[in-house]
């Protein structure tokens, strides 16, 4: 209600995120108001179009359990409190179809042929909050979610309990409308599992089911719940207690899970079979309705956030925070925070902390006024600039102009530049210097690297936003790997210049590895595509010089997967062993050769 | 043959035992003594600490260095420390550069101390040679919007977003669904308090 209230706040609901540009402290996003088809400002919320209105379909809000007409408004309590209609099941698109809801509105609220608005504002910071999708067991095919009646999930409980709920909260159960006089619960539905849902705890369902065997006993003495789990896990503050006042009030926590759930066709009854591993024994359990503690999941919408904010995942699905312990509300890209299940599950009061943390954070960049950019930007020398176009066209930040007809020289936008290092990378002149990564400052690494026992070492060219992350989480880890690898960090794959590679190949490095970002998670878009492009088409560069093109070696590796970067080195380790001194020594000839070559064309078409 | 002008300052770290356990310290420091444009290079049990940062400040000073190795930790840690550190003994903070002795060498590498040691030389000597070519760098100022949007109107989304209000900043709420409230509006009552 607040939220609605308060004169800050711009309230954009049935609304999307379509785009976003820009960088820290100035954002551009264009969002997509959808047309609710009933003038927000105008709707009294009288409710007389919902009592004409011929289309009954499904209740999402009371999932499932209750139906809605086609103009509707969510829940009694919606913010903002005004109807729409859901103009898929509407027959009235065309009004001589139907049209009844527009008759009745006093107000004349309703317009069929309202249309979405793009709505365009230009922001400072960016808080994520997207929310959570809850499991869904139908692959928990034991369980019989999609077979039996009596068998529920938390949240469709959660719904039947509710005094705004589809039986004002008069607890039933859906096949014969009784009052079940004992409730199974079942844990960790879809959590913790390697084989079905996911692997990790969803944090939630534990003390939710402790709440609900509360509310159950409260609402009769009658009802006996029985929660079947691997581990009660109670760690907050007072929650311990809450598990001691369950058991208090008569609920009994067996442990164990049971393999398979069967019907008692006449009754409808469930019968829960399972090992109790306090105990050892095999035990049978009757009860007149099963609840599944169903885990939670990232949301599968926030996909497309996801991309244009730049933003990666962990293994799990959720986003990626700047730092586990010291930067968890920071997204890796700056000015963007994130707040409430974006990075892991979490309960309310967890919610909560952490939206005000992200609020805090985004008071201080705001509060300042202005903030300082990284330096390491691109810069081109417009002398050596041929106005090809090429840098223009792999910049994923659409940073860099260049006339390519007019002949004017390619210019960057430094605020818009975010350092990846691409066209760098790319500019066939060499007319582009990254700042900070300079070919001067990464060569003399290489240089230094190979100046001695050459043949010992692996160069390994890593992201500083994944693979080198990678390496670090390793380390973290203590995975003990082999210590051949010398590794050189770069803001980004795209950065790793041919000409790094062919050097390190020609002071006689064995193996080389670029390694960079998973190919739809790259910190800068899509920059590590480009250096894709370029090892492919170094290998055949390579092998049309007779050297071996497996020799430089390509891994995706991310922040997360230290397990990987520790295998990878491995692997490394196991081609450098392969690779004999005499075919170093061809290939430092054959490159050197290949370079007074190119040394020697150059000067001649300077001399032209 | 290096700069003449240069004098490179190497500040080998101990990490307590997480490097010194594995890497031997002592000899790193002395190596790192020997490499070009190196004036000074000292050993300490904990470079990020006050008293090691303190120590940074005073040996630019007195040394007058104007370039610093730090021989640590991963500058995905510590680097924003280290370039503060370093811009408030007068140095432009980019001539600053981390050699990941740590995560990268000393914890993945714990079987053989001398091997180990000879790789935290190499790692050393490479960022030596990068400090030599590296140069001082402005960061551009760019001004702060004041205002923010925020994605989602769950129970987080909604308090961040009256957060920010409060303090006087326009905030922008977008939420997909017609109404806002998210998952906690189908709950009936909430752990652990039940309100």
């Amino acid at each position: 209600m607040d939220v609605g209230r308060h004169p800050n706040i711009t309230l954009l609901t049935y609304s999307e995120v379509e785009d976003v540009s820009g960088y820290i402290g100035n954002f551009k996003v264009k969002m997509r108001r959808k047309a609710k088809y009933v003038d927000e400002s105008t709707c009294n919320a009288c409710e007389e179009c919902v009592k004409v209105c011929p289309v009954v379909v499904p209740d999402e809000f009371q999932m499932g359990f209750a139906s809605r007409r086609a103009i509707y408004i969510p829940f009694p309590q919606a913010v903002p409190s005004s109807y729409l209609i859901d103009m898929e099941a509407c027959l009235g698109n065309f009004p001589i179809a139907c049209g009844k809801c527009m008759d009745v509105c006093d107000q004349n609220s309703i317009n069929y042929d309202m249309k979405d608005e793009i709505i365009e504002v230009e922001v400072g910071t960016i808080i994520v909050s997207p929310g959570i999708d809850m499991y869904d067991p139908t692959e928990h095919d034991e369980y019989g979610y999609t077979k039996f009646e009596n068998v529920l999930t938390s949240m469709e409980f959660e719904r039947l309990m509710g005094p705004t709920g589809p039986t004002a909260g008069e607890i039933i159960r859906p096949s014969d409308r009784k009052m079940p006089r004992t409730v199974g619960f079942i844990q960790c539905v879809g959590s913790r599992s390697r084989k079905k849902g996911n692997p990790y705890c969803s944090n939630i369902c534990c003390m939710n089911t402790v709440k609900e065997t509360l509310l159950l006993s409260e609402y009769s003495s009658d009802i006996k719940s029985k929660v079947f789990y691997m581990d009660m896990r109670t760690f907050g503050k007072g929650f311990e207690d809450f598990l001691k006042r369950s058991k208090e009030h008569g609920a009994i926590y067996i442990r164990g899970i049971p393999g398979e759930i069967e019907e008692d066709p006449r009754t409808k009854n469930l019968i829960l079979t399972i090992e109790d591993t306090m105990t050892g024994k095999i035990e049978q359990h009757e009860v007149e309705m099963v609840v599944l503690a169903t885990g939670i999941t990232p949301r599968v919408d926030s996909e497309g956030i996801r991309k244009l904010l730049t933003l990666t995942t962990t293994s799990d699905g959720f986003l990626m925070e700047q730092h586990p312990k010291l930067k968890p509300v920071e997204a890796p890209t700056a000015g963007v925070f994130l707040s409430g299940c974006a990075e892991s599950p979490k309960d309310v009061r967890e919610s909560v902390q952490q939206a005000g943390a992200a609020a805090a954070k985004a008071q201080i960049l705001m509060g300042q006024g202005k903030v300082k950019v990284e330096a390491i930007t691109a810069s081109v020398d417009s002398e050596h600039c041929t106005c090809c176009g090429i840098c223009a066209k792999v910049c994923p930040y659409s940073a860099i102009t260049v006339d390519v007809k007019n002949k004017i020289p390619a210019t960057v936008t430094e605020a818009a530049c975010h350092g990846c290092g691409t066209c760098s990378a790319e500019c066939p002149f060499d007319a582009i210097t990254m700042k900070h990564f300079t070919d001067k400052q990464l060569l003399s690494m290489v240089d230094n690297y190979l100046e001695e026992k050459q043949k010992e070492k692996i160069i390994v060219f890593a992201c500083n936003w994944c693979s080198y992350a990678g390496a670090d989480f390793a380390g973290i880890s203590r995975l003990q790997y082999p210590d051949t690898c010398r590794i050189i960090r770069t803001m980004c794959s795209g950065r790793v210049d041919e000409k790094f590679v062919l050097r390190a190949f020609e002071l006689g490095a064995p193996i080389v590895l670029v390694s960079g970002c998973h190919y739809a998670d790259c910190t800068y878009i899509n920059a590590n595509r480009w250096a894709q492009l370029r090892v492919e088409k170094l290998w055949n560069k390579l092998e049309r010089l007779g050297i071996r093109p497996e020799r430089l070696q390509l891994e995706w590796i991310a922040a997360s997967e230290a397990v990987k970067f520790a295998k990878v080195m491995k692997e490394m380790e196991e081609m450098r062993k392969k690779v004999t001194i005499e075919e170093i020594k061809e290939t430092e000839k054959i490159l050197k050769q290949e370079r007074e070559k190119k040394e020697a064309r150059e000067k001649k078409k300077k001399k032209k | 043959m290096p700069d003449d002008n240069l004098r490179i300052g190497v500040f080998v770290c101990e990490c307590g035992v997480n490097i010194a356990a594995t890497v031997d310290c002592d000899e790193a420091t002395e190596f790192s003594k020997g490499l070009p444009g190196v004036v000074f290079a000292i050993k300490n049990k904990y470079t990020c600490s006050e008293p090691g940062q303190q120590e940074i400040k005073k040996m630019i000073v007195e040394h007058k260095l104007n370039k610093v190795v730090i021989a640590s930790c991963t500058p995905r840690m510590h680097e924003p420390t280290f370039r503060h550190c370093v811009s408030e003994a007068g140095l432009n903070p980019y001539l600053m550069e981390m050699a990941n002795i740590r995560e990268q060498c000393s914890w993945v590498h714990s079987a053989d101390k001398k091997r180990t040691t000879e790789k935290a030389k190499d790692i050393i000597k490479a960022a030596v040679a990068r400090v030599r070519n590296l140069e001082s760098q402005t960061e551009i100022e760019v001004p702060v919007t004041q205002r923010a949007l925020v994605i989602g109107g769950g129970v987080a989304g909604m308090q961040e977003a009256l957060d920010l209000a409060d303090t006087g900043y326009p905030v922008y709420l977008v939420e997909k669904s017609p109404t806002i409230g998210g998952k906690m509006a189908q709950l009936d009552k909430v752990y652990p308090s039940m309100d």
